[in-house]
């Protein structure tokens, strides 16, 4: 198994966290990972992504330039990361940043309505969960168990008790994730 | 079985430092490696340990705070990236000068000049030719994964200390940045002040005994004579630290053809780039020099007897690959593929350049 993830949108959606999370469950689960950020200008205030590697065996290079899943949260990521999707690979994006949808016929293509969805739960910190549960309901690659073990390990203990609402966003996500085209 | 952290490799260069028994670090924030003495003020290890963690007001002054604190035989570190690094050259060669054991970390970023603050390697001649004046070296290691930049503390430490020459651990932005699992291994306790004295005694500033002459720790020499006697003991100390301890890997190198040279992070991508290729049929290879000085001069030498083409991969405009054209003296063609001022190539981009060059 390997799974190459790019993760991107703009800063304060929770990307680096979201892809951090998701790495932390990888070696919960045993697995290879690397999280390599762009920790350029853009983080400060503007496009963040975070390119997250999980495999059964040793992993060569932390930098791609195409990808198994691309999770997109804003325009501007899918103009730079819609086509860099592998074919027969998967997109992910929450439709309320996306002024111009996603046209590939050769990928899976699903939406999240992630803003909705966190506004819904009384808590719209907890976006990036929602989108991290559409990934997970498409690519169960790590098992709810160890993603709830990742998150302990990433969220500071003082934060604990968040946890609760952390996995309801998760599971919000995987109840509502919309397949708009099936390869 | 210890237990497998998630962190940068910033972070991990704090961890490793302060299991290591470092006594003290002295630093002055820069991106990309400002994580460092985040990780280490967090940890607040002058509670546990008893080292000492500083924020300095510069980095000319971290880096002759780490004259004074080598003089007296203590693990003592720094860490910059390469604009704090042209700030710290003077007393570098200082500290080679006075045989000073120490170690600076170098979180490399774009320039020249204040640059970009994304991943570079275009400082590979400051910190393995010189970058300060005279004709010292230092050890340089570097490391290609999270696990290394923890694994690489105590190691430099522990060479440093061997040949007393100040160590560096030469990084960039993608190692200092990107987080993968780490191991930590058993923690070292700081040497005490006996052991201290056993293992420095005879040259640090331990406090004069009754029964020894006094150290003096200095790099100046007036009388030309006595300079150059110096110096030839110095180069007969490089010439043990090339003899010894030169380290490196190979990837995929036994029926190799064409042969990729990357150190860092370029050699994770390279490693890649030569698993695409050999999908393609190419009979790639990869190797890696884990020290950039001593470079691994003699093995490179061998490969040119038995493959067609080299090619050296670089975030510089081709500095490494001085070395590696030195070593081949021409015998086969040596190409060169790089990208400059923060920019990193995918493993596509490299193969690109890499089937160019072998048709």
């Amino acid at each position: 198994m390997k799974e190459e993830i790019i993760i991107a949108g703009f800063g304060g959606q929770g990307v680096l966290s979201m892809g951090k999370i998701l790495a932390y469950s990888g070696i919960m689960q045993d697995k290879e990972v690397t999280w390599m950020p762009s920790y350029g200008p853009e983080m400060r205030g503007g496009t963040a992504n975070v390119t997250v590697i999980i495999s059964d065996s040793k992993i060569s290079s932390p930098v791609l330039a195409r990808f198994d899943t691309a999770i997109i949260l804003n325009q501007q990521s899918m103009d730079k990361f819609g086509p860099a999707v592998k074919p027969g690979g998967l997109l992910i994006y929450d439709p309320n940043g996306i002024t111009i949808p996603p046209s590939r016929q050769d990928i899976t293509i699903c939406t999240i309505d992630a803003a909705n969805e966190s506004a819904l739960l009384g808590n719209t910190k907890t976006y990036n969960m929602v989108v991290l549960g559409a990934f997970l309901k498409m690519k169960p690659v790590i098992s709810m168990e160890n993603i709830v073990l990742g998150l302990k390990k990433s969220i500071p203990e003082r934060s604990h008790h968040l946890i609760g609402i952390n996995v309801q966003a998760i599971e919000t996500g995987i109840n509502n994730v919309k397949i708009i085209n099936k390869v | 079985m210890a237990e497998k952290l998630l962190m940068k490799g910033n972070e991990a260069i704090a961890f490793g430092a302060i299991r290591c028994g470092c006594d003290g670090y002295f630093g002055y924030p820069i991106t990309p490696q400002s994580e460092i003495m985040e990780t280490l003020m967090e940890q607040q290890p002058w509670e546990s340990t008893g080292m000492v963690v500083l924020q300095a007001e510069s980095e000319t002054a971290s880096i002759n705070m780490l004259y004074g604190g080598a003089a007296t035989g203590k693990r003592v570190m720094t860490s910059s990236s390469s604009p704090g690094i042209s700030l710290m050259c003077e007393g570098l060669s200082y500290l080679a000068g006075a045989e000073l054991p120490c170690l600076v970390v170098d979180v490399m970023r774009g320039g020249p000049g204040l640059g970009t603050i994304q991943p570079s390697q275009a400082d590979y001649f400051q910190c393995v030719k010189g970058g300060g004046h005279g004709d010292y070296r230092l050890i340089v290691l570097a490391p290609a994964s999270v696990q290394e930049m923890y694994d690489f503390v105590d190691k430099a430490f522990t060479l440093a200390f061997k040949y007393r020459i100040p160590a560096m651990i030469l990084a960039d932005g993608v190692i200092g940045q990107m987080m993968e699992k780490v191991e930590l291994g058993p923690a070292k306790p700081r040497r005490s002040e006996a052991e201290i004295e056993a293992e420095c005694g005879n040259w640090a500033t331990t406090g004069k005994k009754t029964d020894r002459k006094r150290n003096i720790i200095t790099s100046l020499a007036l009388e030309a004579p006595v300079q150059e006697k110096f110096n030839l003991k110095l180069i007969e100390k490089h010439r043990k630290i090339e003899e010894n301890e030169v380290m490196y890997s190979t990837y995929r190198t036994e029926d190799a053809e064409h042969l990729i040279i990357a150190y860092g992070s370029m050699s994770r991508i390279a490693e890649t780039v030569t698993d695409m290729a050999r999908e393609q049929g190419i009979k790639a290879g990869l190797l890696r020099p884990v020290t950039l000085y001593p470079f691994p001069k003699r093995e490179i030498e061998a490969f040119a007897q038995k493959v067609k083409t080299m090619l050296v991969v670089e975030l510089s405009a081709g500095q490494m690959v001085e070395d590696v054209r030195l070593a081949v003296n021409g015998r086969i063609p040596v190409n060169f593929y790089g990208r400059y001022g923060g920019m990193v190539p995918s493993p596509d981009q490299i193969l690109e350049e890499f089937k160019k060059n072998i048709n």
